[in-house]
């Protein structure tokens, strides 16, 4: 994908002409800035918005887990053996959707009774704490990096490449579960290595698009300007730059942040998540593996969990990149 | 072009020993650091101080870590010699160590566990290659239709959902309440061809949707911009019929970063597709890593990780030289 710098004129242009329709009833046609632009474009994509809308919902639930709780759930690890069915062997919860009903919102765990509904809204918590923390570092790592190597070429961005390969041949969850095994497993021992460790492998998707894209805006007319009125590199970098790769950073940074939940909830379900009690959705699914055939609501409150996060993560990065992308064929 | 393989061949051997030095570094060290002595995961914990020092020496542990790296290495080229005391024991090369829990060398391990993962991954690498390269080219073509729409939500949720979910869903429905396929125990294909694609059947599909998936979308944006280039114009303007313009004109140009990520998916998913493993219970190379790592059996994790690494190195490799061969700008820049 080519994201146009903010100072090129053809980019005005193009878009410009694109929007004329709204703009013919007697306004006078005026610049408008590529934020802007994008800004229209979203407003109009209403699947972005839904995924959007979606994100929003999920980081206040995260954040207002403790209040939604007392509202509507019961404490996080308090059981409730008495919604399991003693009949059958005390593993289903009574009642056919695994024991939902208006005072267990999304029912209860088998066997132990606890409520379910506080186990994903705390789970929400931890993947999305881990999931952006993570991202939030591969972003800095990649801009850094992708910045030197495309900005100053020949070795340095030879050894920088080199670099990314190597991080990108890495098994990946081999070396995550492998890692985090041999760690003392206290919360935020456990916490700190997750966010390195995802944060630490995905970078180099964002380090190679900020490379490509330093690599041709470097020899683009408007860094030649600002060098020949004199500008040092560092201003170059900050000043011109920058700004212009704010938009991939952007997108590609939304488009990871969906693996990086991905990746969290596989090790939570292998087993080298965040430590119980800590509620997890991958755990909470690595679980429900021992129960599905007596209670597959169990699987699926969980599973549906993620995949909604996920979905909503994907629909709104894939909407910003048609939005900031001038060349979007959609 | 010789020159060019050559060159590629040594990249790859260097990556290997940077990844083989990294991990063996934190395997060995890491534990170090968080005060266990990997001579005490191979023994046990109940076990005296003289015993973990005795294991220490046999095993080589109690020298630097580069003087065990550079055995480890010595090992894997040549195969090394184990002293025991009074006999020594001869691990061939390759050698990966032997394992802390059972006593058995590592590779052979490895080399057991590789035909169930080759299995899987090479099924599921046929169905999600065609399937999403097909649906992204009909998708492309029919733009804008119901058809396409279809494809795109389908492809959409597949990369949203984790296999451990789909995997699960998959077994509850067609093992569990319809009967369709049998769960039980993996089976090899040479004892029974029907029995081994029983229980393989789901997991194909499963592992197949994620990738297929994301080839379906990428096709599609591919073919869209391939589409509106001039050649393909021209190409129209001969008067060639569509389907030599789609078929061999453009696809050329959609199949090249395929190529590219087949070729790393496949290495990523040959060295281990452990979900899916642990999901349907294949007895794997993934199912060996992590009851490697629930046993702390440092040899086998530091084996599978690097056989794992080696299979994406490799993957890396081919797809370099196929990439040269159908574009031959590669070759020269």
């Amino acid at each position: 994908m080519t994201l146009g710098p903010v100072t090129s004129s053809t980019d005005l242009t193009t878009p410009a002409e694109e929007e004329a329709s709204t703009v013919t009833d007697g306004k006078k046609i005026e610049g408008r800035s590529l934020g802007r632009i994008a800004w229209t474009r979203l407003k109009r994509d209403k699947v972005a918005l839904t995924g959007g809308g979606i994100i929003i919902f999920l980081i206040l639930v995260a954040i207002f887990a403790p209040v939604l709780n007392k509202l509507f759930g019961h404490p996080v690890n308090e059981f409730h053996q008495d919604k399991i069915d003693p009949n059958l062997g005390g593993i289903p919860p009574i009642g056919t959707w695994g024991g939902i009903s208006t005072d267990f919102l999304l029912g209860v765990q088998p066997v132990t009774g606890r409520d379910l509904f506080s186990q994903i809204i705390y789970g929400a918590q931890t993947s999305l704490l881990i999931a952006l923390l993570a991202t939030l570092l591969a972003v800095m790592i990649g801009i850094v990096v992708g910045i030197t190597a495309g900005f100053f070429g020949g070795w340095i961005d030879s050894l920088f490449s080199r670099f990314m390969d190597l991080i990108l041949a890495f098994p990946l969850i081999l070396f995550a579960i492998a890692l985090i095994s041999v760690l003392p497993p206290t919360y935020w021992y456990r916490v700190t290595v997750i966010v390195l460790i995802i944060g630490g492998f995905s970078w180099p998707y964002i380090g190679r698009i900020v490379r490509g894209q330093t690599l041709s805006l470097r020899e683009r007319e408007f860094v030649e300007a600002a060098r020949s009125i004199g500008a040092g590199n560092f201003r170059i970098i900050f000043r011109e730059l920058l700004p212009n790769l704010a938009a991939p950073i952007l997108v590609y940074s939304t488009l990871i942040i969906p693996t990086n939940i991905l990746f969290e909830a596989a090790l939570s379900f292998l087993g080298v998540g965040v430590p119980s009690p800590t509620p997890s959705w991958g755990r909470l699914l690595s679980d429900a593996v021992n129960y599905y055939e007596y209670d597959p609501m169990y699987m699926v409150v969980p599973g549906t969990a993620i995949f909604i996060t996920v979905l909503a993560f994907n629909l709104f990065g894939d909407g910003l990149r048609d939005a900031l992308d001038p060349k979007s064929n959609r | 072009m010789i020159n060019f393989i050559l060159r590629r061949v040594v990249t790859s051997v260097v990556l290997l020993i940077i990844i083989s030095m990294v991990t063996f570094g934190v395997f060995f060290m890491v534990p170090k650091l968080a005060g266990t002595n990997p001579a005490e995961l191979y023994v046990g914990k109940s076990a005296t101080p003289a015993d973990v020092a005795a294991t220490a020496r046999k095993l080589g542990l109690d020298k630097p870590i580069y003087v065990q790296y550079g055995e480890f290495m010595k090992g894997l080229v040549a195969g090394r010699e184990y002293d025991n005391g009074p006999d020594k024991t001869h691990c061939a090369a390759p050698c990966f160590g032997y394992s802390f829990r059972n006593d058995r060398p590592v590779w052979p391990l490895l080399l057991d566990r590789l035909p169930v993962t080759i299995s899987l991954t090479v099924g599921a690498a046929i169905i999600w290659l065609l399937g999403g390269v097909l649906a992204g080219v009909i998708s492309a073509l029919r733009r804008g239709s119901v058809l396409d729409r279809i494809v795109m939500v389908v492809a959409l949720a597949g990369v949203s959902l984790p296999i451990y979910f789909t995997g699960l869903l998959a077994q509850l429905f067609f093992v569990h309440n319809l009967h369709w396929f049998k769960g039980g125990e993996y089976v090899n294909f040479a004892d029974d061809p029907f029995g081994w694609a029983n229980k393989l059947f789901l997991g194909w599909v499963t592992l197949a949707l994620l990738y297929a998936a994301t080839y379906a979308r990428l096709t599609r944006a591919q073919m869209l911009e391939t589409v509106s280039e001039d050649y393909i114009r021209t190409a129209r303007a001969k008067g060639l019929r569509e389907r030599v313009v789609v078929g061999k004109h453009a696809m050329r140009s959609v199949l090249t970063p395929i190529v590219t990520i087949f070729g790393l998916d496949l290495g990523a998913a040959l060295g281990g597709a452990i979900l899916t493993e642990s999901v349907f219970s294949l007895p794997g190379i993934g199912r060996l890593s992590i009851d490697a790592v629930n046993t702390k059996d440092l040899p086998v994790v530091l084996g599978v990780t690097l056989f794992g690494a080696m299979f994406i190195v490799l993957a890396n490799f081919l797809v370099d030289i196929v990439y040269a061969v159908i574009d031959p700008r590669v070759r020269l820049s």
